[in-house]
């Protein structure tokens, strides 16, 4: 399967890159060249970092482009800071909007005693019926690296608590994201990938 | 719940896992890349490679045992040793290293975690740090001096500060080996691991002193340390990670099981 990944140079691609061929994808990589979403049978969106690097997905053309390609129906995955850009904004970066697909936005954790980044692994409580998190036990574990997050809503498809529950993945129709680092995240890591690459959306206008 | 995380080292040189005895004789231990597998699939959760020699020739070396290493890893996986310039960090990051440790580079210049930073995001770089307690300080613990080359050179910083600029300019996470501890097996040094940890916002790995599963309980309570890393797990009465974590699960320290 051809799955794009968008390079906006917010952090290193080999790891996502290394996951994907792993579990059988054919990964291609784009910064701007919009024909490789155009054709991609999925679409992952890493990230690691400051929220402001999303600036360049503006810069380079590909906000409006991903948003053609999501309204058709090309299943979309978010990683982390590619997760959060899935939002309406951040406090991170106040001034550069998400895409808003999920209309929330993410704040950094409170202050408290705990430290912040939340970083290692943390356990999973799977909500409702995620495609995503297809045959992820409760309590299964995944990691983490990051200082902001999007709070629990109707869309969220896992949980995690750190200092709070806040949204370890969210899905909504063909558009779904992920808080953690599944091509860090072993065998359950993995899964979430290959399940990802395995659903199927129903009902998908095919462009010729 | 965050777990608290149990981290396996491979120290490697000219492309194998060497392992000290009694501080002088190098045995081989075997291939970096099939270790890091082992340890991944027996429960550990996270995998740091230390090219201990870290000489100029011995850089594309690193790189193909970084690569190989990488290939079917899908744990954290650190890499220090000899990383003196952003550019350095590049190559071992496209190799496939998730994160990486600077210790003496950024002693000599901190800019270098900032200029990594900003690049691969601060959660990439790791400053490792080593320091010996002084007892002729106000505070010889908080006031440990900070050691380079190997342990062998003094630097004037003091464990505390140093880790508090090393968090300003953008580390991700310290790394602290006590110099005291450091192949005693006698335990972590607590205190020290409690001085660093309790004086960042960021995550503290204690190193050095390991013997027993006790240490790893004391270092996490009494240490308040965010993880914890073993050169040689097998040596600590356990056969694998995963049993270490058993052990430190029924000793009520969060851990990632089953794993």
């Amino acid at each position: 399967m051809r799955v794009t990944v968008i390079d906006y140079k917010a952090g290193n691609l080999t790891s996502v890159l290394k996951a994907l061929r792993y579990i059988g994808a054919e990964p291609v990589v784009t910064d701007s060249d919009l024909s490789l979403l155009d054709s991609a049978e999925r679409i992952v969106l890493p990230g690691v970092g400051h929220f402001a690097a999303t600036e360049r997905l503006d810069a380079t053309g590909l906000t409006p482009a991903i948003r053609a390609v999501i309204a058709r129906g090309t299943p979309f995955l978010g990683i982390c800071v590619g997760m959060q850009w899935l939002y309406a904004n951040s406090t991170e970066a106040p001034q550069q909007p998400g895409l808003a697909h999920f209309s929330a936005g993410c704040t950094r954790f409170a202050e408290c005693d705990q430290k912040v980044p939340h970083v290692g692994w943390n356990s999973l409580e799977v909500r409702g019926d995620s495609r995503l998190m297809a045959n992820v036990d409760r309590g299964e574990f995944v990691y983490f690296t990051h200082s902001f997050k999007a709070d629990v809503t109707a869309d969220t498809a896992a949980t995690t608590t750190y200092i709070e529950p806040f949204a370890a993945a969210v899905e909504r129709d063909n558009v779904m994201g992920v808080q953690f680092h599944p091509e860090k995240s072993g065998e359950t890591g993995l899964k979430i990938l290959r399940n990802f690459l395995n659903w199927q959306p129903k009902g998908v206008a095919h462009v010729d | 719940m965050l777990t608290k995380r149990i981290i396996a080292c491979l120290d490697v040189r000219a492309g194998r896992v060497v392992k000290g005895v009694q501080f002088v004789d190098i045995i081989d231990a075997g291939d970096p890349a099939e270790l890091a597998a082992r340890h991944a699939r027996e429960g550990a959760d996270e995998i740091v490679l230390l090219d201990i020699t870290a000489t100029h020739e011995g850089r594309q070396t690193l790189l193909d045992t970084v690569r190989r290493t990488a290939r079917e890893l899908f744990v954290p996986f650190a890499v220090g040793g000899g990383i003196r310039s952003a550019r350095d960090a590049e190559q071992v990051f496209e190799a496939g290293a998730d994160k990486i440790s600077v210790n003496s580079a950024a002693l000599s210049d901190p800019n270098l975690i900032e200029a990594i930073g900003r690049t691969f995001g601060a959660q990439a770089v790791v400053v490792a740090i080593d320091a010996r307690r002084d007892p002729g300080a106000p505070d010889p613990v908080r006031d440990a001096q900070v050691y380079v080359q190997g342990g062998r050179k003094p630097t004037g910083r003091r464990v505390v500060e140093w880790a508090r600029e090393a968090e300003s300019r953008g580390a991700g996470e310290i790394l602290l080996t006590s110099m005291d501890s450091d192949g005693t097996r006698a335990g972590f040094d607590c205190e020290l691991t409690a001085a660093v940890s309790q004086a960042v916002g960021i995550p503290v790995i204690a190193s050095g002193g390991a013997g027993t599963v006790a240490h790893f309980r004391d270092v996490f309570s009494a240490g308040k340390a965010d993880a914890a890393l073993a050169a040689s797990i097998f040596h600590f009465g356990v056969s694998s990670a995963r049993s270490l974590k058993e052990e430190l699960a029924r000793a009520g320290v969060p851990v990632r099981l089953p794993c």
